[in-house]
């Protein structure tokens, strides 16, 4: 394991990388994916169209694909960034698709009832969504949001081999293909680093299953 | 607090509050309302009979705009039925629905599910909400359960709550759709009396029911309707004791014989 123990450093910079793509593209995904699942079952026809021709196409892609839209053709349409932003806004809209599905799913464990008698008392349609729908939809939204997100995390790999470069993926390829390192010990140290991250987001994951499952 | 006071239900008893003239609504090839013509005067209870699928949830629920007509025109209290947006929501907010399957917020206590439309809604804060939402509950028998969750209340109980709920917006006319025919026989009796109630308080109600000894009580009007259309109207003793239309005996003979 000496590769790993002398190159702690570089891991630990690896690792906090990892975490910063995956950090943002968490909130990106939940934020856009509720959006659009809000569009998905919006009384405006125009809107509904929109998000279900945002999943199908998005959920279709793969995602190199939506890098390679984000870092190359974008700046053909004069929208220029950093490889980081590209990259982390590219997984934030394939991640945003499978959010949707999720939240839509769970959306409709909710009995139509509980929409309708909150229309029928005056709320109107975002109030009904996050007073009413959205609530209980949670419980049925979580297990599958959780595993959306863990394959995300796993995802910031391929961001990282796109060229974003300085996350742990990055550091495993730099060791080994660049300086020369053996493979099984640099990527142990890289499996565990991932390690760390997706067990520490499965305890967190079971934590608020138990706290929607207390607060019905 | 009673019904009088805290809502304009009393005055100006026996003008037209809710009325539909001409109303047609298909759904796909099934015409479900046919030539709707109905007024209901303010303070008027007004029973709505008939047998399974003759439209009576359907009529129910083109008056909030739960669903929509085709062509006809509803108008409550002498202004049109909104389209959508803001003001269907606040017209939403007028109309009082209670429904067979009660609807209870599940994940809101009981003491939330009442205040829930007067602060979103209304703009009230949370004090007088709270206070407001307990004298209805009172009002309704529930008040020592405000903070239990709906799954946690019989069948009874959540249809009493779901009236105070309704009752929480002050709305100018209250719509039943079977209020008491998901319940079990000796439940039934409790949420009457609650309607009874409030229909000698002097709401306007619209009340899709069964019940026969409720209609004798309170109600002062019966429609008949069979296929989407109003076949009769008729005090409730005549509509008992002495139905018109061949649609209505044939009806009545088999509800009595139960
Ligand atoms: N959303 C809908 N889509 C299609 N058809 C519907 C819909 N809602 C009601 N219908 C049909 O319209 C007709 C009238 O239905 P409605 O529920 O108003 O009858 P009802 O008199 O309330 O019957 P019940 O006593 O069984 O409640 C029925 O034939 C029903 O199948
Ligand atoms: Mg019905």
């Amino acid at each position: 394991m000496d590769p790993v123990i002398d190159n702690l450093d570089l891991y630990w910079s690896g690792f906090l990388r990892s975490l910063s793509i995956i950090g943002w593209s968490l909130v990106g995904s939940l934020l856009l994916g509720t959006l659009i699942a809000a569009f998905r079952v919006s009384p405006v026809a125009s809107l509904r169209a929109f998000g279900s021709g945002w999943v199908t196409v998005v959920r279709n892609c793969p995602l190199t694909i939506v890098l390679f839209f984000m870092a190359f053709g974008l700046p053909e349409l004069g929208v220029n960034a950093s490889f980081y932003l590209f990259g982390v806004a590219g997984l934030i809209i394939y991640t945003s698709a499978f959010v949707c599905e999720a939240i839509r799913s769970g959306i409709n464990s909710v009995s139509a009832g509980q929409a309708e008698a909150a229309r029928a008392i005056g709320l109107p349609f975002t109030l009904t969504l996050t007073q009413v729908v959205l609530p209980q939809a949670l419980r049925a939204t979580v297990p599958p949001l959780g595993s959306v997100q863990i394959a995300m995390f796993k995802n910031s790999a391929v961001v990282g081999a796109f060229g974003v470069g300085g996350d742990l993926y990055s550091v495993g390829r730099n060791l080994t293909s660049a300086q020369g390192f053996s493979y099984i010990p640099v990527l142990t140290g890289v499996a565990i680093g991932y390690l760390v991250i997706t067990l520490a987001a499965g305890a967190l994951l079971a934590v608020i299953e138990r706290k929607v499952a207390i607060a019905r | 607090m009673t019904a009088q006071e805290s809502s304009p239900v009393s005055a100006g008893r026996g003008e037209p509050l809710v009325v539909l003239k001409d109303v047609q609504k298909h759904f796909g090839q099934l015409h479900a309302l046919k030539d709707i013509d109905l007024t209901v005067t303010r303070g008027e209870v007004v029973v709505v009979i008939g047998p399974s699928g003759s439209g009576k949830s359907t009529l129910c629920r083109t008056i909030n705009r739960l669903e929509t007509i085709d062509s006809g025109t509803i108008m409550l209290d002498g202004q049109p039925l909104p389209e959508e947006g803001k003001e269907l929501a606040a017209l939403r907010a007028e109309v009082g629905m209670v429904f067979q399957s009660f609807n209870l917020f599940a994940h809101k206590t009981i003491l939330e599910n009442v205040t829930l439309g007067p602060i979103k809604v209304r703009g009230m804060k949370k004090a007088d909400a709270d206070k407001r939402a307990m004298e209805l509950l009172e009002r309704v028998g529930i008040a020592h359960q405000a903070e239990k969750y709906a799954a946690q209340l019989s069948g009874g109980q959540q249809q009493r709550v779901a009236i105070a709920r309704a009752l929480a917006m002050d709305p100018k006319v209250m719509l039943f759709d079977e209020p008491t025919s998901a319940l079990d026989p000796e439940m039934i009796k409790e949420v009457l009396d609650v309607m009874v109630d409030l229909a000698e308080q002097g709401m306007t109600m619209v009340v899709v029911t069964h019940e026969m000894g409720f209609a004798r009580t309170a109600a002062d009007r019966v429609v008949f309707m069979a296929d989407g259309a109003i076949v009769e109207e008729n005090t409730p003793e005549e509509f008992f004791t002495n139905p018109s239309s061949d649609r209505a005996k044939d009806f009545l003979g088999k509800i009595l014989k139960h």
